[in-house]
Parts: structure tokens; sequence; C-alpha cells
């Protein structure tokens, strides 16, 4: 029943959120500073992320390719395939979910406790509205250019490790990206994307808006936050590739 | 549970008007319920004849928009600047230019005697400050009702006075209806010219700061001589 509520809770804040902004230019303003917030000062812990792992896949790929068989450009396809399919969109996000929906939970959260969301109210101003929806808009605006950016640096940690170390030449990591190329698993990635961005944002406003109490539930609705973004980032995440992938 | 039972009450215009009672007797809710951040289950809470609770949105707003409200925290905007705080009603409400919001938050800010301090953010202010600054935002719109929740709290009895008087200067001033919620009988002593105290969520009892002195009701006097002053007060006037 508990989590029924919840649902429906969720469901009224989002309805909330759906209002004509009181003013479309302090609306856009709130929209582009949460594009900086969220996204942009997201780009430094991505950059990091997304280069040490492409480089562990191509050293993975690398060390169980056992057979002669099985060519050199292999690498690089399964390199490309891991970080567009699955890494960039679903591991980052995840990741994000932890950084983004703490930070989104606990600044609401502190607003709560410290009556700013009432004041808000009490000046005639729709909070959701204000608050929620900048950050929603926001992060689906931004994550998509994260995860193409993650997708790049992916593949370039892959091939700076690779040559460097001998594993496989440019021109094999070339043809192996380039190689049985389809599209579509770009188009894939980013509806996922754009999925979890919402799921992020708003997910973990929920928490952070319906804090009750003090410092000690502002932190356990981040955690809440954190966990049940990732929760429902994995689920849908199989429902997409159920739906898109399988004919 | 039952919070509040059976309250029924007229705030005065131009005069400081003072909701008082223990901790838990009812106080917060019921400034909540007159502002519209709770909804009673039965009753009226009008202003000037509009009722807050059973209006539509737009009735609401319009009336919200006529409040100020003083938070006990001060409930300023983290992420804003002093003048950023006080421009931020301006901004969400009126066709003001910036140079014209920054007039009338320098303005405000003037009135509560900050002046030079538009650019701090509200951590890098002490506590008196902040409710200046929640005081200048909260007048910024030109508000016709004025609602102080605790505006003392945390504050050394020096600061709590200027507070308390600069809320009763404004209300005279601007001819407001000003709404205070405490429970500091410094503030009851100093500004209280319409006093409702609470009682288990009731209305015990209203008077004013002489007659509050005075009264035989047995909640209100023990709250009013709880403190050793204002028993060794009370035996000095007899």
């Amino acid at each position: 029943m508990n989590f029924i509520n919840r649902i429906g809770e969720y469901t009224l804040m989002l309805g909330g959120c759906m209002a004509k902004p009181e003013r479309l230019k302090v609306f856009w303003k709130r929209c582009v500073d949460e594009v900086m917030n969220l996204g942009i000062n997201s780009m430094g812990i991505v950059f990091i992320i997304s280069v040490f792992m492409g480089m562990v896949i191509t050293i993975q790929t690398a060390a169980n390719i056992d057979s002669i068989l099985i060519p050199k450009y292999t690498v690089g396809f399964t390199t490309r395939q891991t970080i567009v399919l699955e890494f960039s969109p679903t591991i980052i996000s995840l990741i994000l979910a932890g950084i983004v929906g703490s930070r989104i939970s606990s600044e609401l959260g502190s607003m709560r406790v410290t009556e700013q969301i009432d004041a808000l109210e009490t000046m005639g101003v729709n909070s959701k509205n204000y608050l929620i929806l900048p950050k929603i808009l926001g992060f689906m605006f931004i994550l998509p250019f994260i995860v193409i950016y993650s997708m790049f640096l992916g593949i370039f940690g892959g091939w700076v490790v690779g040559t460097a170390s001998g594993i496989i030449t440019t021109a094999d990591y070339v043809y192996g990206i380039q190689y049985w190329f389809e599209p579509f698993s770009i188009t894939y990635a980013l509806i996922k994307t754009v999925l979890f961005a919402f799921i992020i944002a708003s997910v973990s406003s929920y928490y952070g808006y319906f804090v009750k109490g003090g410092a000690l539930e502002v932190g356990k609705a981040s955690t809440k936050a954190v966990i049940w973004s990732s929760i429902v980032i994995l689920v849908v995440n199989y429902l997409v590739t159920q739906l898109l992938l399988i004919d | 549970m039952r919070v509040l039972d059976d309250i029924s009450f007229q705030f005065h215009t131009g005069k400081t008007n003072l909701v008082i009672g223990q901790s838990g007797s009812g106080k917060s809710v019921l400034a909540k319920c007159i502002v519209g951040l709770h909804e009673s289950d039965s009753g009226e809470v009008l202003y000037d004849g509009r009722d807050m609770q059973s209006g539509s949105t737009s009735e609401r707003k319009a009336i919200r928009q006529e409040i100020g409200m003083l938070f006990q925290g001060s409930a300023l905007f983290d992420s804003m600047t002093v003048e950023e705080n006080v421009m931020f009603p301006l901004s969400m409400f009126t066709k003001m230019s910036r140079e014209e919001m920054l007039d009338r938050a320098n303005f405000c800010l003037n009135r509560v005697e900050l002046q030079n301090k538009n650019k701090l953010y509200p951590a890098e202010t002490s506590g008196g400050m902040q409710k200046r600054i929640a005081i200048a935002r909260a007048i910024a719109m030109n508000p016709r009702y004025l609602f102080c929740d605790e505006p003392n709290s945390g504050l050394d009895p020096k600061t709590a006075i200027v507070i308390d008087n600069l809320i009763q200067d404004i209300t005279r001033e601007y001819n407001i209806t000003t709404v205070v919620i405490t429970h500091d009988m410094n503030s009851v002593l100093e500004i209280g010219e319409n006093i409702m105290f609470l009682h288990h969520g009731t209305n015990a009892w209203q008077g004013d700061r002489k007659s509050i002195i005075t009264t035989d009701a047995t909640a209100v006097t023990e709250f009013v001589y709880a403190s050793t002053f204002m028993k060794d007060y009370k035996k000095r006037m007899k």
C-alpha cells in the first residue's frame, strides 16, 4: 500500500510540474542553470570513467581471444559494441544516478527542511514547476550529449591502450569499430539515455521534494533516490532492450 | 490527530497581531493553514472576505501574492545573493525591468537597515541579518498581509527587539495586517497589540499586552509567569 501511495504521489508531483511557467525568461534561465549544474559539471568524472573503461574493455577482449581464427579487428568491434550499446548509455547513467541523483535529492531535501519550498509556495510560485521541471528538462537535454561524449572517449581509450601496448594496430582497430555498424544502435542508445535522464531527475526530485524531518532524513532520501533510480533504470533498460532489439 | 479545534478570530489591519502559546500548541500549524500551506478539514480562512481554502487556484494565487511571510529559519534561497533573494518575487510576478527591481530591492534593504550587503550570500550573513533580509523580501511586493513565524528564534535579546520593532514599524508604516507567531514574552510585551493565546489547539484567550499581565485565565498566567523574572515582576506589581 505504501508503494502504491508513493507511485500516486510521484504521479501527482509530475502532474504538478506540468504547468505553464510563471515567467518563461526565468524558467529558461533555470533550465540553462540545470544543464550546467547537472550535466557540464559531470563531464570530468565521465571523462575519467569512459577512458579507463574503454581501455579495460579492449584489454579484456584481447585477452579472451585465444583463437587465431578470430580476426584482430574483433577487439575494436567488441569495444564499440560494448560501449555504444551498454556501457555509455546504461553504466554512465547508473553512475550519474549516484552523482546527479543524490545532488538533486539533497538540494530539494535541504530546501524542504529549511522551509525554502514553503517560502516559494507562500509567494504563489508553483514550486514543483519552478524547481523540478527545469531539472528534468535540463537533464533530458544534456545526458544524450554526455553519453555521446562518453562513447567517443571510451573508444578513444581503447585505441590508446590497444596501440600503445601492441595488442592491435590502428588499422585493425579502426576497421573493427567501423565493421558491421548499424546506425540504429546509436538511436537505441539515445532513446534509452533520454528515458534514464527522466528517471534520474524525476525519481530523485520526488525523494528530495517530499522529505519530512531534518538533516538525517535528507541523507536517507538521497540514498533512497540513488537506489530507486538505479533499480528503475535497470528495469527500463531490460524493457527497452526487449522492445527495440528483439523482433 | 486533531491539532486545531474550534478556532475563530479576526486580525486587525495596521496592528501587530500575535498568536502565542506553548510549544506544540498548534501555532505554526495555524500559521500554515492561514497562508494555505496546510488545508484544514473544515472552516474558512478569509482575507477581506476572500476564502483561501475554497477559492480557485488563481484566487488563491492572487491572495498569496498579497502575503509576505517571514519563516522561523528565514528560508532565504541559498543559491541567490541577498539582492537576488529580495528581487525574486518581483522577477516572478511583476514586469519590472532589472533596474527597477534593483531599485526596489535597495529600497527594501535600506528599510531594514542593510546597506552594502547586496552581493553577499545568505550563508555569509548573521542570523539577525538573515531575518532582516527575509523581512525585506517579504515587503518587496508591498504585501497587505505579513506573517512572521517565530521571528526571534535563535536571536540574542537585543537583536530580537530590533526585529520586533522593525516588524511593528513596517506594520504601521504600510498599514498592513501583521500576524506574529511567537512564544517569546519579550515580543508579547513589546509589540503585542492584539494577542491570541492558543492552548491545546484552541483559542483560549484574546486581549492585548496590558490585559495579558492582569488576566486571571489559568493557562495564560502559567505561560506568562513561567519565568522567574516574570514571577518577581508580578510580586513587585502586587
